[in-house]
């Protein structure tokens, strides 16, 4: 329960909603938001057709 | 002064087995391993007819010397299990591992090299693959995954390994190492979508596998699993070597994350036996701050050290390569496999850490959890999903799909390392600077005349009795400088072992 708390408890200063959004915050900009827009252009060709049913399935035990 | 980083992955790969009701894991690794071996053989990639070498279990025989080739008989691989596990001309292990199929690279003498052979188990993974659909059944197919959760709280592991020096305290190498294996993620984690400790309010984390560490120290693997593992089992000279046997590393798809992992990693525990570490950096809570770390994208949160100080893991990382390259200049990188690949370890390590700090979304090149949150968060805003929607969960398992039409890290705009012909031939060639040379131009030699094999020995059938066990205690010899001409101008194994007996 302790590690739940300290986990939880935000930086001083920093509100969650800042900590979402930094990531996002990518300044290197315009050539590789298009690579990304190309890619997800494509993406739904490869894509597992039915997720619900591949993430459901994905199941594996045992291991190490 | 430390001693060479030989080192070393062993990856264990999810598996999915595609139209049958109730596919076993077990079963289905076993026809994917057993497909590559038929597959070899059909095309002629042994000299000497199919090697059906069983691994020697030498956990199970801790005896075994001279006086314990009469028991070596009944050490069958038929005899002890009925699962798959073959060494392969390259020196590498392909086994299944409870419920997986694994693969352990070679013995590798540097970072690089292992980056090398770490690509050439996927390959051997894929061509497996191919191999499986082959036979199987028409609709039947296996499919491979290299990551490390099933997002419903299994794991398994991609382990490392590095030869230590006895010498060095157990205890020094745990409090030294800590830090750098629970802040090292920033650049080595592979991403993970959702959250299997019960934090509901993470959406994506930095890896695969920091959900399931619950321990400092320990020699579990598979339940409360700790930050450093204790495992003694140093496959080389025990009054000489230690083997730290690292369980707590994502399995990567970018080769240069790889490569700063295994890199990054084999020089601090240089630094330890070097006694170059600044400091001994001590969490309030080590195992909380493995998790903290994985949940915090922005790699601001600071971590609450024992003197009552905080740093975040950025800062740590920034101290563990400031020594580094302070211990380069006066230890030189000849434990870490020679100048080029130690600059070459440097160079990316420091690159990652200036691009992390200056905005960690500009890494999408070479960090996989970059690149895999920028992707399905990518998704995710174009077609208004929230986190914890399944297509997104699709998305992170296909990430890792070994298929190369299917894998979504090939498409990613990953930064190549390696190049194709070396990752190509180190399918089935070995090493030439680790004593795996001995053993994976033997196996592809003499394959017919050897019962067994071992990282750190040999047993050869000659047709007289007893078996001949060659030991190999030591990693470093066995190498091609060592014995390649002795094999090359040996037509049997009979001759080889006069050779190497005079």
């Amino acid at each position: 329960m302790a590690e739940r708390e300290q986990i939880r408890k935000p930086a001083p200063g920093k509100t969650e909603k800042e900590v979402e959004e930094t990531p996002a915050a990518s300044e290197s900009g315009e050539r590789l938001k298009a690579e990304l827009d190309d890619l997800l252009d494509e993406i739904d060709e490869v894509l597992e057709t039915n997720a619900e049913d591949f993430v459901r399935s994905f199941v594996q035990k045992g291991g190490e | 002064m430390a001693i060479e980083k030989i080192c070393g992955i062993e990856t264990e790969y999810g598996i999915v087995m595609k139209g049958v009701d109730e596919p076993n894991p077990i079963t289905a690794s076993s026809i994917l391993i057993n497909s590559y071996l038929t597959r070899l053989s059909q095309e002629g990639g042994f000299a000497h007819g199919m090697p059906r070498v069983g691994w020697d279990f030498e956990d199970e025989s801790p005896d075994v010397d001279a006086r314990g080739f009469s028991a070596l008989g009944s050490l069958a691989p038929e005899v002890e299990t009925h699962l798959v596990n073959a060494v392969l001309t390259n020196g590498a292990r392909y086994y299944v591992d409870h419920a997986h199929p694994e693969l352990s690279t070679p013995e590798c003498l540097d970072a690089r090299s292992v980056v090398v052979f770490d690509r050439a188990a996927e390959l051997i993974l894929a061509k497996s693959m191919v191999a499986a659909e082959s036979i199987l059944p028409e609709g039947q197919s296996i499919v491979v995954y290299k990551n490390n959760s099933d997002g419903k709280g299994n794991s398994y592991g991609c382990h490392e390994n590095y030869l230590m020096d006895r010498e060095t305290p157990f205890g020094a190498i745990v409090n030294n190492i800590t830090p750098h294996f629970v802040t090292r993620q920033i650049f080595c984690g592979a991403g993970k979508v959702g959250c299997e400790a019960g934090y509901a309010d993470v959406g994506f984390e930095i890896s695969q596998r920091a959900d399931f560490f619950e321990e400092e120290v320990g020699l579990e693997t598979t339940l409360k699993r700790p930050i450093v593992n204790t495992r003694d089992e140093p496959h080389a000279d025990p009054q000489k070597y230690r083997r730290l046997h690292v369980i707590i590393g994502d399995a990567n798809m970018s080769e240069i994350a790889t490569f700063v992992k295994v890199g990054s990693t084999a020089i601090v525990l240089a630094m330890i036996e070097d006694e170059s570490l600044k400091r001994e950096i001590r969490f309030m809570a080590p195992v909380a701050s493995v998790r903290q770390v994985s949940h915090d994208l922005t790699l601001k949160r600071p971590l609450e050290l024992v003197d009552g100080t905080k740093a975040t893991a950025l800062e740590i990382q920034r101290e563990y390569f400031e020594c580094a390259q302070k211990w380069s200049e006066r230890h030189g990188f000849a434990s870490v496999g020679g100048d080029d690949v130690g600059r070459l370890i440097l160079q990316h390590w420091g690159s990652m850490l200036d691009g992390l700090e200056s905005d960690p979304m500009s890494q999408s090149h070479v960090i996989d959890w970059v690149a895999k949150y920028r992707l399905v968060d990518g998704y995710r805003e174009r077609h208004n999903l929230q986190w914890g929607d399944a297509r997104l969960s699709a998305l992170d398992l296909q990430y890792h799909d070994l298929r190369p039409e299917k894998s979504l890290a090939a498409r990613v705009g990953l930064e190549k390392f390696c190049n194709d012909a070396e990752i190509s031939s180190a399918m089935t060639e070995p090493p030439t600077t680790t004593r795996a040379y001995f053993r994976g131009k033997c196996l592809s030699k003499f394959a017919s005349e050897i019962v067994a094999a071992n990282w750190d020995s040999m047993v050869f059938d000659i047709g007289t009795d007893p078996l001949r066990r060659v030991p190999m205690m030591e990693p470093l010899r066995g190498t091609a400088a060592h014995v390649a001409s002795v094999i090359d101008n040996s037509n049997n194994a009979s001759e080889l072992l006069d050779k190497l007996s005079t």
